[in-house]
């Protein structure tokens, strides 16, 4: 770790509000002002997000509630909150928050043996390793315990087979948590294991999938006779559902924007540009009068507010124990909803302006137009709102169990259907 | 309700819930639906005793809070309050009681605030619009119309909000005054009580001035905070134990041989009923911190609440009510006494339209 961080050494940790003032100093002095392009997904603005994160990392304010003895700060949720709330006009490595950072790096933190975490957490601080999750199947996405990829051990190894998709930028990333199924004769739960895999190897390919708004991140994988070593198991063998379950609750929360372990606005946000991109889009359709226009602005703004508070209630709640960890599945659902709400918001204030535009140069109500078509996206990635809706009831509220022709019954007796690969 | 709470303030929550469960259940709210006042003035003198009336006024004035911000106490009551759909001018009496201590003269503190404070006593809050107010020698003619003012007709004073030759000042008026007319009004909610106050030329001096000649701007949007806040609370405590009812219920009650609770298209109402309540909460708490620590957001966060709440919380009592059946639209079901209250309070004290108007004002500008 780097040695600028010396004033937090021994067991009394630095005071938030000093941490807060040495933190905006050297914000100041080092990091680059936020500009257009923050949430361009491109390779370029991904490799740039890597030098961004190795400058945190060489600042020394990288991994701030990570334990120091895995490259981290071991400082608190309200330090890790007052670095957020002083970086917000700087730029940031966003799309590592998610889901290297916010999700998998906090699954192997929970999960990983002490050689795993001392293996790869440093330098996933140090931006030297992407992670992604292989979680859903092209056979079904919600039903994630229904897991068709299958790992036979041989010796000292497993051997994978099957195919995963929907992860976000695989091709370009270094390192996966994949579950697949090691055990057949049980009920599907009881049959998973975890893996780190690392991607780029003989037996993977990987493909990128177009998306509606042409973007090429999401990709699909094949595993053909991959050789896995056995000391890369997360957790325990046919236990892996024990560590899926807490990576979606990390996912939940890093989505959400209430994770402790991301820096920076996180992807699901539109960051503090929201409020002036809405209130520009009014007054670009010469709206800024308009009472009902003005009202939807005012909507939009409210919001994101009470997301803010919203979040800040849960992970607090979740965090002395006042609410269950299904808790999460509100900030998930609340920012879906609100980012559903507040492109139809965007929509309605554009109005014409997603029709046409000049050739190559798309306004602020081009964008919004665009930005629509893949809204929903991000009510289906980590759990759909309808998922998300009966973990709320029935783990938060304790209302009855929806019928699961699957329950209890061996994974090999259980009815398929047919598009599964 | 915040969820982490000083042991001082559990204790006061504890308290203030005992003491509402013993005086005010829903039999004895609907026995005061034709009574004048809506409330019984002894039990109010009992809740003064517990505090609800002195939480914003400093200690050497007879008042006092648990913890370092009374705000955020005098909130818990309106939340309790609102759990039980409780009677009793917590708004009015708040808003005046803390504006005479925080800007009033020794004279009036001594004739005024020992009344509220011991729950003998019931002032009115007439509102951030202001009258007209013309000098006349030494003294001030005040002339207008102020409704619906919540508690008008019980009240002993009413703080009156004037515009004096172009600037904004506030006067303390005694309810016996010549030319002040208070008329009852028939409402929505089964005791909550408001009145139309008619002033034809009333006479008021310095001495009756609370605050500065001119400038009360910011002492009258800090009353009109206090009272979003506390209206806030209150519908916030209302909706969470309108869905404790209907969570109950529909785990009770059976349809084609299964509880109601265990239909998915019933959960994901409740789902979501459940994440607008939270955010509710969460929103409701941010307001009141903002204004208790007088941060410079307070406005913004508590337009924000209403403009959250306001609408969620006649939606969220109505789903209930549709959720219950039939039983929801009767009198005896207790849950229209819940949909009352939180429809008075969303029309109260600014509309969400109106509170959505000051955002848009801070983002683009003033209306045309």
């Amino acid at each position: 770790m780097s040695d600028t961080t010396t004033d937090t050494t021994g067991d009394d940790l630095e005071p938030v509000e000093e941490f807060r003032a040495r933190a905006r100093t050297w914000l100041a002095a080092n990091m680059p002002p936020l500009g257009d392009g923050w949430n361009d997904r491109s390779d370029e603005r991904r490799e740039r997000e890597r030098d961004l994160q190795r400058t945190l990392w060489s600042g020394g304010f990288a991994g701030i509630c990570f334990p120091r003895e895995y490259g981290g700060l071991g400082l608190t949720n309200e330090h890790q909150r007052a670095f957020t709330a002083e970086s917000a006009p700087y730029d940031m490595p966003f799309s590592l928050n998610v889901p290297t950072l916010g999700i998998l790096a906090a699954t192997l933190l929970e999960f990983g043996t002490h050689e795993q975490k001392l293996r790869h957490l440093p330098a996933i601080l140090r931006g030297d390793e992407l992670w992604v999750q292989f979680l859903s199947e092209p056979s079904g996405g919600s039903d994630l315990a229904g897991c068709l990829t299958r790992a036979d051990r041989d010796g000292d190894v497993f051997v994978l087979n099957g195919s995963k998709i929907w992860s976000s930028a695989a091709y370009a990333s270094d390192w996966a948590m994949c579950l697949a199924r090691t055990n057949w004769d049980v009920p599907k739960h009881r049959g998973l294991t975890m893996f780190i895999l690392e991607i780029h190897q003989p037996g993977v390919t990987v493909e990128q999938i177009r998306q509606v708004d042409g973007t090429l991140e999401f990709c699909q994988e094949f595993f053909d006779d991959v050789h896995v070593p056995a000391d890369a198991v997360v957790g325990e063998v046919d236990d892996g559902w024990t560590v899926a379950s807490k990576l979606l609750v990390h996912e939940r929360l890093a989505v959400g924007g209430g994770s402790p372990y991301t820096s920076g606005a996180s992807i699901g946000h539109d960051g503090g540009g929201a409020d002036t991109m809405i209130a520009d889009l009014a007054r670009g359709s010469g709206r800024a009068h308009d009472a009902h226009a003005r009202q939807l602005v005012a909507e939009a703004h409210v919001r994101q507010m009470v997301a803010g508070q919203l979040i800040r209630r849960i992970t607090q709640g979740m965090a002395t124990g006042a609410m269950p960890a299904p808790a999460g599945s509100l900030i998930k659902l609340f920012g879906a909803t609100n980012v559903m709400r507040r492109s139809e918001i965007a929509l309605e204030l554009a109005g014409g302006a997603v029709v046409a535009w000049p050739p190559g140069e798309p306004g602020p109500g081009a964008l919004a137009g665009t930005a629509s078509l893949s809204r929903q996206g991000v009510s289906l990635g980590g759990g759909s709102n309808e998922i998300q809706r009966n973990i709320i009831s029935e783990r938060l509220l304790g209302m009855p169990r929806e019928y699961a022709a699957d329950r209890e019954v061996p994974y090999r007796e259980v009815r398929r259907g047919g598009s599964s690969r | 309700m915040e969820l982490e709470l000083s042991e001082e303030q559990q204790e006061f929550v504890a308290t203030t819930r005992r003491f509402l469960a013993a005086e005010c259940s829903t039999v004895a709210v609907r026995a005061l639906e034709h009574d004048p006042a809506g409330y019984d003035p002894a039990v109010w003198s009992q809740a003064a005793q517990l505090g609800w009336t002195s939480l914003l006024v400093p200690e050497e004035l007879g008042g006092g809070s648990f913890s370092e911000h009374g705000l955020s106490d005098l909130a818990l009551v309106a939340e309790e309050m609102g759990r039980v759909v409780a009677p009793g001018p917590l708004v009015p009496v708040n808003v005046v009681a803390e504006a005479v201590a925080l800007h009033g003269s020794p004279t009036q503190q001594e004739a005024v605030l020992g009344g509220l404070l011991d729950g003998s006593r019931v002032a009115a809050w007439c509102g951030p619009t202001p009258v007209d107010a013309h000098r006349d020698g030494d003294r001030v003619l005040l002339r207008g119309t102020c409704s619906p003012v919540e508690a008008g007709a019980r009240a002993d004073h009413l703080l009156v909000t004037a515009r004096l030759e172009g600037a904004s000042t506030q006067y303390l008026v005694p309810s016996d005054a010549d030319g002040l007319r208070v008329t009852p009004l028939d409402g929505l909610d089964l005791v909550r009580r408001h009145a139309a106050v008619d002033l034809t030329d009333v006479v008021v001096t310095d001495a009756d001035r609370i605050g500065p000649h001119s400038g009360a701007e910011p002492a009258v949007e800090h009353q009109e905070q206090v009272a979003c806040v506390l209206q806030c609370a209150e519908m916030v405590g209302a909706l969470d134990r309108v869905f404790e009812m209907t969570l109950e219920y529909l785990g009770d009650r059976f349809s084609f041989g299964r509880p109601l609770s265990s239909y998915q298209a019933l959960k994901h109402r409740l789902a979501d009923d459940k994440m607008w309540l939270e955010a509710c909460h969460a929103i409701s708490g941010a307001a009141t911190r903002a204004v208790a620590e007088g941060r410079a957001d307070a406005a913004d966060v508590v337009d924000a609440a209403k403009v959250w709440i306001g609408p969620h919380a006649t939606e969220l009592v109505q789903d209930c009510i549709q959720l219950h059946g039939g039983i929801g639209v009767t009198w005896e079901h207790d849950l229209h006494l819940y949909l009352r209250r939180v429809t008075v309070d969303r029309a109260s004290y600014g509309t969400p339209e109106e509170h959505a108007e000051r955002i848009a004002a801070r983002l683009l500008g003033a209306s045309a």
